[in-house]
């Protein structure tokens, strides 16, 4: 209990009678890398918000490091966000911004320098500090919103989409430099996103968040290869999903799953399927060449499609091309399969 | 239709030179042009005898401006303009920050609506609704005496130099009938102001650990500073120029818009009244220059 940074007890939060947070149960370790994931509106921004004070649950109470907080305002928490849209303040400087939570404490102004030169020189903006946020690239603008938010080494750190507006070049050097940032100081960080590779990219720890409720919480691995309901298996990475008859003709049982299609290998009649393999008959509909892999629709015979997955390594797009109106046997192994609920 | 805006397309000068033709013609011709004139005759002096105005270069004119009675006129204008722009900022600045953070939607159109709605009608009606207000048999009286409050408007009215002997009669009552007439012209531009302000701004600071009343100095009053000087540029320029409010309310004591009135029109004195015109030119200059010192116009 003491070891969790914060916990809710069926929290909810309703705008009207829309349930935005819907009884949500949730325990976030000291020290981890926790991601909210999950589409636009689904709540996950909700629980952040809540986190941090900027809205308070309808029900339900959180607790940070076991202190109930859920009637405390944000400036009497302990916990710093880095927002969306940076939130800096554009009638002052990066180092006024930065240093603005220690200006509010009253640390004194030689250890307030100290610490921002600290700070500017973790996150890679030595020398940036009498410049005016307008005067700096998004990049920078959201190394300076860390920044300040960790100068005041807060408990907890909570970050709200705060890639969203990078390139994707940017976005992924990022990524990297967050989880190592992330290492360094130790603190909880609690991360906001809709983007599935970004949570698995950088987190320990997932939450799968689908309308106001949580789906699945566990490991990037977890998540990803043991997708707890048919909504996961869906939203995080492409998945095929195989129900019903077909199931039944597959597995011999009609209970749902889901399997990645980089699982599933593309095969002809000729080849030799050892006893841990699934196997099914079909034809490739369509081939998509994207250079690294080729993205293939196979119909099965019994009816249904899979999107199968192979890396380009020996094939050209003038092999794969070829693959078209093909009669293919898809087979992969049995562990691979996630039975799904719902 | 299609080979004109070809044409145009490939001129983007010559686009932007017709876009401006007509305000800048009216900017340099009409504005300038009359203000330049003002400024020419200003230099000028009235033969006393003649009752003349002598067309030769002459500084007579603005020494007659540092009359005592004339520079009292000034320094009235000003206080006055002063003490109706920051009485109008005290007003203001709340509303329009509950219009602009807290109001709905819906509310904040009907606040808009109401705050606009009193500019719809003349603006002379209005002074003189308030001349009525005001007088000793006013509605205003009326409530002081149901409320039996006289002693306490009394004393108001004794004050030395603001009083009179109604408040329709003293700069008490001016003052409260230029808060309200051009308190709309201040509560705009601090509304627009502050709804430029994204509210995770608000959030940030209060996240970084700041109580609402430090987030109000630190935050919300520097973005919202360049509203507040352009509401003050409109409420105090206005003021400065008015005759109306100065001659239908308040004593006999003269307001510039009033000395202009008079010496441009009962006594025929065109230098006179173009050298007082220049006062609130010059003071507004050195108001705005304050302004930019306090760094009103570094968020523009």
């Amino acid at each position: 209990m003491t070891n969790s940074a914060i916990r809710f007890d069926k929290v909810s939060r309703y705008f009207g009678d829309v349930k935005a947070v819907d009884a949500v149960d949730l325990e976030i370790n000291d020290g981890e890398f926790f991601s909210m994931l999950g589409p636009s509106g689904s709540g996950k921004t909700t629980c952040l918000r809540m986190i941090a004070g900027f809205d308070r649950p309808t029900s339900g109470s959180i607790h940070l490091y076991g202190q109930e907080v859920s009637d405390l305002p944000p400036y009497d928490r302990d916990v710093n966000t880095v927002f969306q849209d940076y939130a800096l303040f554009p009638h002052m400087t990066v180092g006024d911004n930065i240093a603005y939570g220690l200006m509010i404490k009253r640390v004194p102004k030689t250890e307030r320098a100290k610490r921002l030169d600290e700070i500017l020189d973790l996150v890679q903006l030595a020398g940036f500090a009498a410049r005016k946020p307008s005067q700096l690239s998004g990049g920078q603008r959201q190394r300076v919103a860390l920044a300040r938010a960790l100068i005041n080494h807060p408990k907890v750190l909570l970050l709200d989409e705060p890639l969203g507006a990078l390139d994707l070049k940017l976005r992924q050097q990022m990524q990297v430099e967050l989880k190592s940032i992330q290492k360094r100081v130790g603190i909880t960080f609690i991360f906001v996103t809709h983007d599935q590779e970004e949570a698995l990219t950088m987190s320990d720890r997932i939450a799968v968040f689908n309308q106001g409720k949580i789906e699945q919480i566990g490991s990037p691995s977890d998540v990803y290869e043991r997708p707890a309901s048919s909504f996961v298996a869906g939203f995080v990475g492409t998945s095929n999903l195989v129900s019903g008859e077909v199931a039944k003709r597959i597995t011999g049982s009609d209970q749902k799953f889901s399997i990645r299609p980089e699982k599933i290998h593309l095969g002809s009649a000729s080849d030799v399927l050892t006893e841990t393999m699934y196997k099914a008959n079909g034809t490739v509909r369509d081939v998509i060449y994207l250079g690294l892999y080729t993205r293939y629709l196979v119909s099965l015979d019994d009816g249904g499609d899979l999107v199968v997955i192979e890396q380009n390594l020996k094939t050209t797009s003038m092999d794969v091309l070829k693959a078209r109106d093909q009669k293919v046997v898809l087979f992969w192994e049995k562990d691979h399969i996630s039975r799904v609920g719902g | 239709m299609n080979r004109l805006s070809t044409f145009f397309y490939k001129r983007p000068a010559l686009v932007t030179l017709l876009l401006l033709a007509i305000p800048m013609l009216y900017m340099i011709v009409v504005y300038l042009g009359s203000l330049f004139a003002l400024l020419l005759n200003s230099f000028y002096f009235l033969e006393e005898f003649t009752g003349l105005v002598v067309k030769e270069f002459t500084l007579s004119t603005y020494v007659q401006l540092f009359k005592p009675t004339n520079l009292g006129i000034f320094g009235r204008t000003a206080g006055m303009a002063l003490a109706v722009t920051i009485m109008d900022a005290l007003i203001a600045f709340p509303l329009s920050y509950y219009i602009a953070k807290f109001a709905s939607r819906r509310l904040r159109t009907y606040l808009y609506i109401a705050v606009t709605l009193p500019l719809w009608s003349s603006y002379l009606v209005r002074v003189y609704a308030w001349k009525l207000i005001l007088s000793k048999e006013g509605i205003l009286s009326w409530f002081v005496n149901l409320f039996h409050l006289n002693s306490l408007l009394d004393a108001l009215l004794s004050l030395p130099g603001i009083g009179g002997s109604s408040l329709s009669l003293s700069p008490i009552g001016m003052f409260i009938a230029f808060c309200y007439i051009w308190l709309p012209y201040m509560i705009v531009p601090i509304q627009t102001a502050l709804e430029r302000v994204p509210k995770s701004l608000l959030e940030a600071s209060s996240d970084l650990g700041a109580k609402p009343s430090q987030t109000f100095r630190n935050v919300i009053l520097p973005l919202a500073f360049p509203g507040v000087i352009a509401g003050s540029i409109f409420t105090f320029s206005l003021t400065l120029g008015d005759f109306i409010v100065p001659q239908s309310l308040g004593n006999s004591r003269f307001f510039i818009g009033q000395a202009v009135y008079s010496h441009q029109g009962t006594s025929g004195n065109i230098p006179l009244a173009a050298a007082f015109t220049m006062g609130p030119v010059v003071i507004m200059v050195v108001y705005l220059l304050i302004a930019r010192k306090l760094g009103a116009f570094d968020a523009l």
